[in-house]
């Protein structure tokens, strides 16, 4: 800080805390052990990942084929360049660069609304390809047009063994199994998607303050908090992608 | 929240009663409830957690008064089955985990570091509303008809078989975590970021460290209790397969999650007791702790164990006998740090000048039962042992050693303790004395005859038992009852101390420490009226002078 005088008036000052410094470092600690919390939290899901992929890999590698590459893909590269704009954003609010801070977050909020967007697609292609858990979940028969030039990549041995699995009676095994699969997609990727409307959210409240010109060179700690927060959801996405969508492929390769 | 706005000039506090403190702050129900003041929030814990205890402590009641016969007469085994579910998690959820965090966590922590708030105000409201809702769920569970899995909510009979309220109490326990870990976090972030000055963490009070312990556990613990319970409350409603092995799920990996966090937990209620009993066994001995790097570090030995040791309640679930012995010998190492503590504490007894408080009874009371309760922690970490009364009374008996005659006595020295500081009022001695003692006679009555039982096979669990046990289980609930007593003669005096209690003054202990000697009791809102430094040791006795005036005025800006 220039000095201690100026910022012990800053308006954004809470009353508690002697100096903005203090303050910036209060809120910086929390959004780290936040984000240590929310690693605990996706943890588990990846520890039950790991068990039933472990037990069941024909099974997962079967039913990874199943997803649509392209569009996990896609979706890869629109967080990483929004992890991009949004340490411009950072960047920018750090130089005092108001008008540049504002462009970046709308940059990172359309590509994170993109995501979305992209991830409501394959929803609905599962969905309609009866590929959500539940009474309605059935592989078998799943025969979508988008997706079996996918699944015709996978004729490997795995989907081989699956076959003769189902054709021995062991179908309703199987079909237990690639569910797994479908439930922890679906509970891994929609908890992955809840953090990124949430992310939209904080990103929206960050224009609005930006442009009420709340932020300035001194103070500008919301832009970056919310920036470790969406850094960090993408950081999940990056191991979501291969975990989900890369197994089973290197089979016939 | 108005600014305490204070003069440079000294001000010599004089008129007590014209004294604005955190109490007269604000009388509206708009200033309790929507308060930004940690002492407050505090008040707002005491009151529910209190509340939570006492439900739970029905539950308890109705429970004994089933076991003293040996048929099930007074409710079907179904509704047995309810009553220590609920008696469990209202216990376990809703008050050992939040109450002395969420009471004397938030009163004290920012006062004994030299703070004016937590570093998260708002923070930590909303932890007191996000504890409430989680409350509201449960309760609507209970007066719908309850919940039967037991507290563990062991897959698959929860999400399969079970027809009674699961899904609301599992959201209601995954909304409450939530209370848990922010909790946590603003208190981690509150000892990091808002010390006093010259308040180094070796200077600091060992409660402190308690409650930095706890909150690192409920940081990284919480997390995974709740997206086990989310992933438990998917497979319940959408019959997706995690857990249920008709699904092709895993049972077991449902008990290895919960216990994950719910070992951990353990230690989420009896470390912050255990920093209780640090600054109230000091203060009543006259003189400084023993050994307090030792008992700082013990600390942080009970994060790493914590975290370590889940796979000892899993000893008959069929993990591997190698799992099992490692996950035994783990165990024992947790004694470890339970003994340094133990002894330190009674080392900083001897030669000391004890005197025989309410809050030093509780003290005694904790160090006796804790006792008994971790040594037969030990016998259970011992697989042959384990085996034998795995799922018996034992076990029961063993866990309430440390639940009440740990952390509630902890609780109550607590309480006890800082009540003078809270409301400005003391309680009337004899009576609390007396209280302790029923409560101690009492709490030995209920849960020593479980131990025989355990070991002579009753298994937990169940209304109806042979005949041969029934004069044990009479002494049970006799105990209980006396117990019973024990707490609702503290509940009414305490409440009666409140209004006509005399005034205690600012330090009616002769205590060292921030809270008892740079402020008022009760405390103004934003704690000091000036930031106070820290220059020496705590619990530096050695340098009180005690023919002094301890109540003398709190002077400010000399």
């Amino acid at each position: 800080m220039h000095s201690s005088d100026h910022s012990a008036h800053h308006p954004a000052l809470a009353h508690h805390f002697q100096d903005l410094d203090q303050q910036k470092d209060a809120t910086w600690l929390a959004m780290w052990v936040f984000l240590a919390t929310e690693i605990m939290f996706f943890g588990g899901l990846f520890l039950a990942y790991v068990i039933y992929r472990s037990s069941y890999p024909d099974a997962f590698a079967i039913a990874s084929n199943a997803l649509n590459v392209n569009m996990g893909l896609g979706n890869t590269f629109v967080l990483i360049i929004s992890s991009f704009t949004m340490a411009m954003s950072v960047y920018s609010a750090q130089m005092g660069q108001i008008g540049r801070l504002v462009v970046f977050l709308i940059l990172t909020l359309i590509l994170g609304s993109t995501f979305l967007g992209v991830k409501y697609f394959e929803y609905k292609d599962k969905f309609e390809s009866h590929l959500v858990p539940g009474r309605h979940f059935d592989f078998a028969h799943h025969h979508d047009p988008k997706t079996g030039e996918l699944l015709e990549g996978a004729h490997s041995e795995s989907a081989n063994k699956a076959t003769e699995a189902h054709s021995s009676g062991h179908s309703e095994k199987a079909k237990r199994e690639i569910q797994i699969f479908f439930s922890l997609y679906f509970a891994m990727t929609g908890l992955h998607a809840f953090h990124m409307i949430i992310g939209a959210g904080l990103l929206t409240w960050l224009i609005v303050l930006a442009l009420k010109g709340r932020f300035s060179r001194e103070y500008n700690s919301p832009v970056e908090l919310v920036g470790l927060y969406w850094h960090f959801v993408d950081i999940v996405w990056i191991f979501l992608f291969p975990l989900l969508y890369l197994i089973g492929r290197h089979h016939h390769g | 929240m108005s600014a305490h706005v204070i003069d440079s000039q000294v001000i010599v506090q004089t008129e007590h009663k014209e004294q604005e403190n955190y109490l007269t702050a604000g009388y509206s129900l708009k200033s309790w409830f929507l308060t930004l003041d940690h002492k407050r929030i505090a008040i707002l814990y005491l009151i529910s957690v209190t509340a939570m205890f006492f439900v739970g402590g029905v539950f308890a009641s109705l429970m004994r008064l089933e076991l003293m016969t040996p048929q099930s007469d007074l409710f079907e085994p179904d509704n047995f089955n309810k009553l220590f579910t609920m008696h469990g998690i209202v216990m376990v959820f809703f008050f050992i985990i939040p109450a002395v965090p969420g009471v004397l966590g938030n009163f004290l922590l920012p006062l004994m570091i030299g703070a004016k708030d937590v570093a998260f105000p708002r923070l930590n409201l909303l932890s007191w509303y996000v504890y409430i809702v989680g409350a509201a769920f449960t309760m609507f569970t209970i007066v719908s008809g309850g919940v039967d899995t037991g507290w563990t909510f062991y897959t698959p009979y929860s999400t399969s078989s079970s027809q009674t309220h699961v899904v609301p109490v599992v959201l209601g326990l995954f909304i409450t975590g939530f209370s848990s870990i922010l909790t946590g976090l603003n208190f981690m972030v509150t000892i990091h970021r808002m010390r006093a000055p010259g308040l180094s963490w070796f200077r600091l009070p060992l409660m402190v460290w308690s409650i930095y312990a706890t909150s690192i556990i409920q940081i990284l613990g919480t997390p995974v209790i709740a997206v086990t319970l989310m992933m438990a409350g998917l497979e319940k409603v959408l019959r997706i397969g995690i857990f249920d092995p008709n699904l092709g799920g895993d049972p077991v990996l449902f008990q290895h999650l919960f216990w994950f966090y719910s070992h951990p937990a353990v230690y989420i209620m009896i470390v912050p007791g255990m920093g209780v009993i640090n600054e109230v066994v000091t203060c009543f001995s006259r003189r400084s702790i023993f050994g307090y790097r030792a008992i700082a570090f013990a600390n942080v030995g009970f994060v790493v164990f914590s975290f370590v040791v889940w796979g000892h309640h899993m000893i008959v679930a069929g993990q591997s006998v190698y799992s099992a012995l490692i996950f035994s010998i783990l165990s024992y190492l947790v004694g470890i740090f339970s003994a340094i503590k133990v002894f330190n504490w009674t080392a900083t007894m001897y030669k000391g000048s004890i005197s025989f408080d309410t809050p030093m009874l509780y003290v005694f009371g904790f160090q006796g039962l804790f006792l008994i309760g971790g040594l037969t922690g030990l016998f259970l970490a011992a697989l042959g042992f384990d085996v034998h009364v795995h799922d018996t009374y034992f076990v029961v008996a063993h866990f309430h050693y440390v639940m009440v005659g740990g952390l509630v006595m902890a609780f109550l020295a607590g309480i006890h303790f800082w009540w003078p500081k809270m409301f400005g009022r003391k309680y009337p001695e004899s009576i609390a004395r007396f209280s302790m003692i029923l409560i101690f006679a009492g709490f030995n009555l209920t849960f020593f005859p479980q131990f025989i039982l355990g070991y002579l096979g009753m298994p937990r669990r169940y209304a109806s038992y042979p005949d041969e046990f029934q004069v044990l289980n009479i002494m049970s609930t006799a105990g209980g009852s006396v117990l019973g007593l024990g707490f609702l003669l503290t509940a009414a005096y305490m409440i009666w101390s409140l209004f006509f209690g005399k005034e205690a003054g600012k330090n009616p202990w002769k205590a060292t420490g921030l809270e008892w000697e740079k402020t008022t009791s009760p405390p103004p809102t934003e704690n000091f009226f000036e930031t106070p430094t820290v220059d020496e040791e705590p619990y530096n006795y050695a340098n009180r002078d005690f023919t002094k005036d301890f109540n003398e005025e709190v002077k400010v800006g000399a």
